[in-house]
């Protein structure tokens, strides 16, 4: 079973066709950077991986759990970061965390353990008593990370989980994410295609609502040697969605 | 309907915790106090009446609500979009409807605090004289009532926007139709043209005539009937809007 698995997404917004059946599958063990320019049509295809915005046609799942037709099994198998890592701003990281950790059902020493666990991996511990607004961006990001993993899911998605973030923070995510990979599927949305290379195990590349890349970043690149040179992955991303994306 | 009370109670205090948060809370429980006492003692002629009740402060409710109650609901659905928290908390492993019950709750429970300290006008009348315990008690309970089907309305309006502004004006504007439809003005403009049975039905769903009726001391049936219908309506409306407009 594969444990994110969507076929045929399409979702319009008024006369724009945001995403045009989207396929995709992701297995356990896998991490998959989800690639496109700006307003390709990646954060609807996550919104509507995770359930929250409903297709126009098309099905998702999450662990065998069809996302709209159970919506709760699906949901509690899954953690999400939203685009721009949002946060209830007048709580306390503590008391936020513990908040989602509750609405997901822990509680007890099961929680508390949870909650441990999140101050050392996400490393928290200057800010668990500080208020989510007065943050830096770098910690906001890890509050939202942190959310996403406190009940342990098997399937993450994460909207641009770097944004943000200067180098070293960005290489903190990334060792993060990929000391929980194995055992989870993840899905990234990045533009940021060093991150690719660095973490993912697939690339899924998509432009105007259409998929139109998918395979691990070597594959990807050995494709497009030219001349017994290979390109740089920006070099790829952009001949393969420059065109479109004008 | 499977329902979670564990998830109400949850949302419900993270909310009414968040009240607390910021100054807001304390700003609106004196503006509260400083505007039905004010109101009372100088518009309402509480002292030169002579009598000791309670009616000059209770008279000024339904305006007061108008107003303050959906300062109290507005934030509850558009912060949760302008923040884009609300993709959060729907991704969660919850139903729509017990996070619109949670978060209503919390905004009533709150109106409920303001309430219980104007509690205070009531020992002085019950130092001044011996006022009818009985339509004290029933004027509180219709005046909760009603700042529940105030705020159930704010709260269903708060839902539609991502502006917390607009959701307060539009609030208002539907509320100070429903205290208006039961007024002489509104009711003289329809009698001249509308059938009886139209007029009737307006003014049978004016807040302002059925408050008036609690505030009588009579525990009129159809004057809760009517406040609790409101806030189911408006709170089943409030779900429909959540799960239709999440992409907003």
């Amino acid at each position: 079973m594969q444990l994110v698995e969507a076929t045929g997404l399409v979702k319009t917004f008024s006369r724009l066709r945001a995403v045009d059946g989207v396929s995709l599958s992701v297995s356990r063990g896998e991490v998959v950077g989800f690639l496109g320019p700006n307003g390709a049509g990646k954060s609807t295809t996550m919104k509507m991986l995770t359930g929250f915005l409903e297709p126009d046609a098309g099905t998702a799942s999450i662990a065998g759990h069809d996302v709209f037709a159970d919506p709760i099994a699906a949901r509690r198998r899954l953690g999400y970061l939203p685009e721009g890592a949002p946060a209830y701003g007048d709580m306390t990281v503590a008391d936020f965390l513990a908040f989602i950790g509750r609405m997901r059902g822990l509680s007890g020493t099961l929680l508390n353990d949870r909650l441990a666990e999140m101050v050392e991996r996400v490393n928290l511990t200057g800010v668990w008593n500080r208020q989510i607004d007065a943050l830096s961006k770098g910690f906001k990001r890890r509050v939202g990370i942190a959310q996403a993993l406190i009940h342990d899911p098997e399937v993450l998605i994460l909207d641009e989980p770097t944004d943000g973030l200067d180098p070293n923070q960005k290489h903190d995510m990334r060792e993060l994410i990929a000391s929980i990979a194995p055992g989870k599927a993840i899905v990234i949305s990045t533009h940021i295609l060093e991150e690719v290379e660095a973490i993912c195990s697939r690339v899924v590349i998509i432009a105007e609502g259409r998929v139109v890349a998918d395979a691990t970043p070597a594959a990807l690149l050995d494709a497009a040697i030219v001349d017994g040179i290979r390109p740089s992955l920006e070099t790829v991303f952009r001949s393969i969605t420059g065109s479109k994306a004008a | 309907m499977k329902t979670s009370l564990r998830t109400i109670a949850l949302v419900f205090g993270r909310e009414f915790r968040a009240y607390f948060a910021t100054p807001l809370a304390a700003v609106f429980l004196l503006v509260f106090l400083a505007l039905s006492a004010g109101l009372a003692f100088f518009a309402g002629g509480f002292f030169e009446r002579g009598q000791a009740d309670l009616g000059p402060f209770f008279a000024w409710h339904p305006w007061l609500f108008l107003i303050l109650m959906p300062a109290i609901g507005m934030r509850l659905w558009a912060e949760e979009r302008r923040s884009g928290v609300i993709e959060l908390l729907m991704t969660l492993p919850v139903r729509v409807h017990e996070v619109v019950i949670g978060k209503f709750l919390a905004a009533w429970a709150f109106t409920a605090v303001a309430l219980v300290l104007t509690m205070g006008f009531w020992l002085v009348t019950l130092y001044l004289g011996s006022p009818d315990n009985g339509i004290v008690a029933a004027s509180y309970l219709g005046s909760f009532l009603m700042a529940g089907a105030f705020l159930a309305i704010a709260a269903c309006i708060s839902a539609m926007t991502k502006n917390q502004v607009i959701a307060f004006i539009l609030s208002a504007i539907v509320s100070f139709l429903l205290v208006m439809s039961g007024t002489d003005l509104v009711l003289a403009a329809l009698r001249g043209w509308a059938p009886a049975a139209v007029v009737d039905l307006v003014q049978s769903l004016s807040f302002i005539t059925n408050f008036d009726r609690l505030t009588r001391g009579v525990l009129e049936a159809p004057a809760v009937i009517l406040f609790l219908s409101t806030i189911v309506l408006a709170l089943w409306i409030n779900v429909q809007v959540v799960d239709a407009k999440k992409a907003a």
